[in-house]
């Protein structure tokens, strides 16, 4: 019972972490809990259906099939995070002017929660399809009752939420205006971390160099298998051995989303300011 | 930061793919155990390691220092390339078992 409990909570903890986070950074947006649930159902139908169809997946592309999957999943989450923050940098003010103006004619509806909705799914449906194959080998051939496996299943994802839980009411005991500021710089590192992830599965199936297979080691100070480890690897990419290529995304990727940030955030201020003194200066 | 960015491209084109006739090592994934335990295989070249799963249950192959994670249905196999290494001694265990353990010594 025990280590199939920590195999599930291992494996749920960094979704709910995601969705913790992704919870957070939608605070005030309407219906966001629909598009939140919606991500999560989709990843946990996805995650079956990704496990069912495992063998064919890892016979694809000459048994690389695996590897490009997860890849494919991880670079889209990037993708997904990437644009809601980019989005977010450009909107973000007026969005939180607007919350702040209580029953007012608030249009958060072009705001891309759907972005979230999706990278959710992602993140669900990649760590759920490995706690479904665990699972249903389990129930096929190993030492544990079903009883046990359940018991053993159920206490890995009630503490694995509770952690997702944890995170998100810890970010919403920020004050407004600076949870904006704290979301949009969780999520750029989630990003990077997914996509140094997605580089590591790129690597193994032989499409990128290393680049160094250990550029360091710090696996004696904080090992990728310890919780703290494990937690620090979803939120901020954190590896004890990372390769090279891993270093060159997490640069990119975070280089990239910053850029674009500022970039938008740039070219709003002006004309934002403009046309807003002429329609409404009572502002 | 730039030149590594600019060198990556070339690093791609360059970079020799997995071949057919590239050294082979197996590893069986049994109850508990990999067999064997421990492999030696030799530096600075790239060896694909064939990974059977001879358990009825699903295993993940993994190394934290090889960066590799793979699962590994009941009674398949697997292919996992690994190199060009350096010397010394690397982890590999099972995710989804972690009483089984084993090193790739590379020599």
């Amino acid at each position: 019972m025990l280590p199939t409990a920590i195999i599930v909570f291992r494996e749920v903890l960094e979704a709910a972490l995601i969705v913790g986070i992704v919870m957070a950074a939608s605070r005030g947006a309407i219906a966001r809990g629909l598009w939140v649930s919606g991500g999560i159902a989709a990843g946990v139908v996805g995650a079956c259906l990704v496990a069912v169809f495992a063998a064919t997946i890892a016979e694809a592309a000459s048994g690389m099939g695996q590897e490009l999957f997860d890849a494919g999943v991880l670079f889209a989450a990037v993708g997904m995070l990437g644009w809601h923050n980019i989005w977010m940098s450009r909107h973000g003010r007026e969005l939180a002017a607007q919350a702040n103006r209580l029953g007012s004619d608030v249009r958060s509806g072009s705001r891309p929660l759907w972005a979230l909705s999706f990278a959710v799914a992602l993140a669900v449906l990649r760590e759920g399809s490995e706690v479904v194959l665990f699972l249903y080998g389990i129930a096929l051939g190993g030492n544990d009752g079903p009883a046990a496996m359940g018991a053993g299943g159920l206490i890995g994802l009630v503490l694995g939420v509770a952690a997702g839980v944890a995170i998100y009411w810890g970010l919403v005991s920020i004050p407004m205006r600076l949870l904006f500021i704290v979301t949009s710089w969780l999520v750029l590192l989630l990003a990077a971390g997914l996509a140094s992830q997605g580089a590591a599965f790129l690597l193994q199936a032989d499409l990128l160099p290393a680049l160094g297979s250990n550029v360091w080691d710090t696996s004696f100070v904080l090992s990728d298998q310890s919780l703290v480890g494990r937690v620090l690897h979803t939120l901020i990419g954190y590896t004890a051995q990372p390769a090279g290529i891993q270093l060159v995304f997490y640069a990119v990727t975070l280089l990239t989303i910053g850029g674009l940030m500022r970039l938008v955030a740039a070219s709003e201020r002006p004309a934002g300011a403009k046309g807003r003194s002429a329609v409404s200066p009572a502002e | 930061m730039r030149s590594l960015l600019l060198s990556l491209p070339v690093l791609l084109v360059t970079a020799a793919p997995v071949l057919a006739d590239d050294p082979v090592v197996r590893i069986s994934i049994k109850d508990h155990q990999f067999e064997p335990a421990e492999v030696a295989v030799p530096a600075g070249i790239k060896v694909r390691l064939l990974v059977k799963n001879e358990r009825q249950v699903n295993a993940e192959f993994e190394s934290n220092s090889l960066h590799r994670e793979k699962i590994v249905n009941p009674g398949s196999e697997v292919m996992v390339f690994v190199g060009p290494l350096d010397p010394g001694s690397y982890d590999i265990f099972d995710d989804f078992n972690r009483e089984t353990r084993g090193r790739i010594i590379v020599k």
